[in-house]
């Protein structure tokens, strides 16, 4: 396993918050709406050093995309932010045509993704924005797992030229990787190395897949563990590289299973090199509301199915 | 600034590239690209501030439209009319109309920047979007100290159905963006009918009564009067912007405009006429010194 010390506890909103500050200070181009959720997106202080360059949208989604539009059509690299259910599905036809199709230099941040928004319920809990966004041609697909990884993620998508979805959350986690480890989109980062089985993590379930992995290790077992924070561009290369060495993937998401980075993997393989894949998502149902932990174990996101899945996946190589 | 009989020779020739461009293609929309074709020709012939060498220059996929005018079109499906003036003033070769709807081609039933067309920003086709990608536009200008410019929005008076037109409505107004003037084409016909039978927003005087609740200056436009055009955009330009609010510009005008049989119905909103049909409006369209593509 990686070396790793947790050097605080911190939600990955505040990764992408306070990336936008250090934008604000740095690139005059930055521009950023929000759609009447500035301090769940902690955008206070990039509004507060740049009051021209922030546009309150009110709660008008759809809008706010195709103005994020018009704004990168005049130059400037928009950041459009609120919650993930109202960033994608409601605003689907906007994306795919104003965004992705026209192909402008917009950035979707959303937080709030998938189940550990907790106590908000289904209508908010939206696990089937990866699948959503990950379908559009153009779109980048950007899932962090901790506050660094979130901050520097929203750097790199400044940095980009092109659409970008930009995923993130509520709850407080562990902060874990490292300050200056940079970021490189498409790019998976390898935590352990081992050859029984790999595991593919994204988002706030990496951390659940790192104790898996470390509890998986002093039983013997060779854990293979990359953070597939990019789901697209998938890394190809790293992904299978992994496989073909261990016979077996379990990949872990907070996400549906139904196109999630689980089916990005699954279409991966079986075009490559076909292997047993045990996923750890969401099946096919809505959440509930409920503290974030409680979810996790609930909808069977939590460490011990992490290790579950690993055993299932290794028990069916042949 | 060009002569009122010389747009007028424009607009004709370009009612003829309408009517051949759908004919050819067997598809199309020709009621509203006839309709609204002596506005376009205005604005991108005369109103429109657009430097020679920038259209010749436009690069597709990255042009911001910094020192010009820009023009965005909400209701895409009147593409024939956009792809006629684009290439008529230079952004492309006439020749290339003929290609229109046909697979390879940059000319795509709807517009889009995907294939590289010059002249072409934003994708549109799905209704309602392009006055919120203006107002966007226009805060770019603003925030890039273009003032000097104008943003142009061309709408269609059935696509103000859509919600999203009164979420930007609502969001220009409050943002008070003055550099920017939406058009509304008030033919009056969506493809199930009239407008008032769709889904009924009130006469022209309820439209305009809606639009300044929603904090905006209305001015209202003879469609197919080249000069009250002229003079209403150039107004709506130089005089209106600047103030603190947008502006719309509701455009009385014709679906069809120009052939007797496809004027003042909704029969001709999706249908391409067929060779014979295409002949006889042809044969009311006037060759010009432009000359056919």
């Amino acid at each position: 396993m990686r070396p790793y010390t947790i050097t605080g506890k911190k939600d990955t909103r505040s990764g992408f918050g306070d990336a936008m500050t250090q934008l604000g200070r740095t690139d005059t181009d930055v521009v950023a709406l929000c759609a009447d959720l500035v301090g769940s997106l902690k955008l206070g202080t990039f509004i507060k050093e740049n009051p021209d360059r922030f546009f309150q949208a009110g709660i008008a989604e759809a809008n706010m995309i195709s103005v994020g539009a018009g704004l990168a059509l005049g130059g400037k690299i928009p950041f459009v932010s609120t919650f993930a259910a109202f960033a994608t599905g409601r605003v689907y036809d906007q994306i795919r045509q104003s965004v992705a199709y026209s192909g402008t230099n917009v950035k979707i941040a959303a937080s709030h993704a998938g189940l550990t928004l907790g106590e908000d319920g289904a209508t908010h809990q939206i696990m089937e924005d990866i699948g959503l966004m990950k379908m559009l041609p153009n779109m980048v697909v950007i899932n962090p797992c901790d506050y660094n990884q979130t901050k520097a993620a929203t750097l790199a998508a400044a940095a980009y030229r092109g659409p970008v979805y930009l995923r993130f959350g509520r709850p407080i986690e562990p902060v874990y990787t490292p300050e200056d480890e940079p970021f490189v989109i498409g790019k998976a980062v390898q935590w352990s190395e081992g050859g029984d089985v790999t595991i593919l993590a994204t988002g706030h379930l990496m951390w659940r897949a790192i104790q898996a992995a470390e509890q998986l290790e002093k039983e013997g077992v060779g854990v293979d563990l990359l953070n597939i924070h990019t789901i697209k561009p998938l890394d190809d290369e790293a992904i299978l590289a992994s496989v073909r060495k261990t016979g077996c993937v379990v990949t872990c998401e907070e996400h549906m299973m139904n196109g999630g980075l689980g089916d990005s993997v699954a279409q991966l393989l079986a075009r490559n090199s076909p292997a047993p894949q045990e996923y750890v998502a969401v099946d096919d149902k809505f959440g509930e509301s409920g503290t974030p932990s409680e979810l996790l174990v609930k909808f069977h996101l939590d460490v011990p199915d992490v290790v579950a899945a690993a055993r299932r996946a290794m028990a069916r190589k042949r | 600034m060009a002569e009122i009989t010389q747009l007028e020779t424009i607009a004709a020739q370009v009612r003829r590239d309408i009517v051949r461009m759908v004919a050819s293609a067997a598809s199309g929309h020709p009621g509203g690209s006839l309709g609204a074709a002596d506005v376009l020709t205005a604005l991108y012939f005369d109103v429109m501030n657009i430097p020679q060498e920038r259209i010749a220059q436009f690069a597709p996929g990255s042009d911001h439209g910094i020192g010009e005018d820009v023009f965005y079109l909400s209701n895409g499906h009147i593409s024939p009319l956009f792809y006629s003036i684009l290439a008529r003033r230079g952004y492309f070769p006439a020749e290339e109309l003929g290609g229109f709807r046909r697979i390879g081609t940059r000319v795509q039933g709807h517009p889009t920047p995907a294939k590289g067309l010059p002249g072409v920003r934003a994708a549109s086709g799905s209704l309602g979007q392009g006055l919120s990608v203006a107002v966007g536009n226009a805060l770019a200008k603003r925030l890039s100290g273009d003032d000097a410019h104008r943003v142009f929005v061309m709408m269609g008076d059935g696509e103000l159905e859509e919600g999203q037109i009164w979420e930007a409505a609502m969001f220009a107004a409050a943002r008070g963006v003055d550099n920017l003037v939406g058009i509304v084409d008030m033919n009056g016909q969506q493809i199930d009918g009239t407008c008032a039978d769709v889904l009924g927003m009130g006469c022209a005087r309820q439209l305009r009564a809606k639009w300044e609740a929603f904090g905006w200056t209305v001015l209202d436009m003879d469609g197919h009067d080249m000069r009250n055009i002229v003079d209403t955009l150039r107004y709506a330009k130089n005089d209106v912007c600047g103030h603190g609010k947008p502006v719309v510009i509701l455009a009385k005008t014709v679906m069809g405009r120009g052939v007797d049989f496809m004027a003042g119905t909704n029969e001709w909103h999706g249908k391409a006429p067929s060779a014979e049909q295409a002949e006889a409006a042809l044969a009311q369209l006037p060759t010009t010194s432009l000359g056919d593509y």
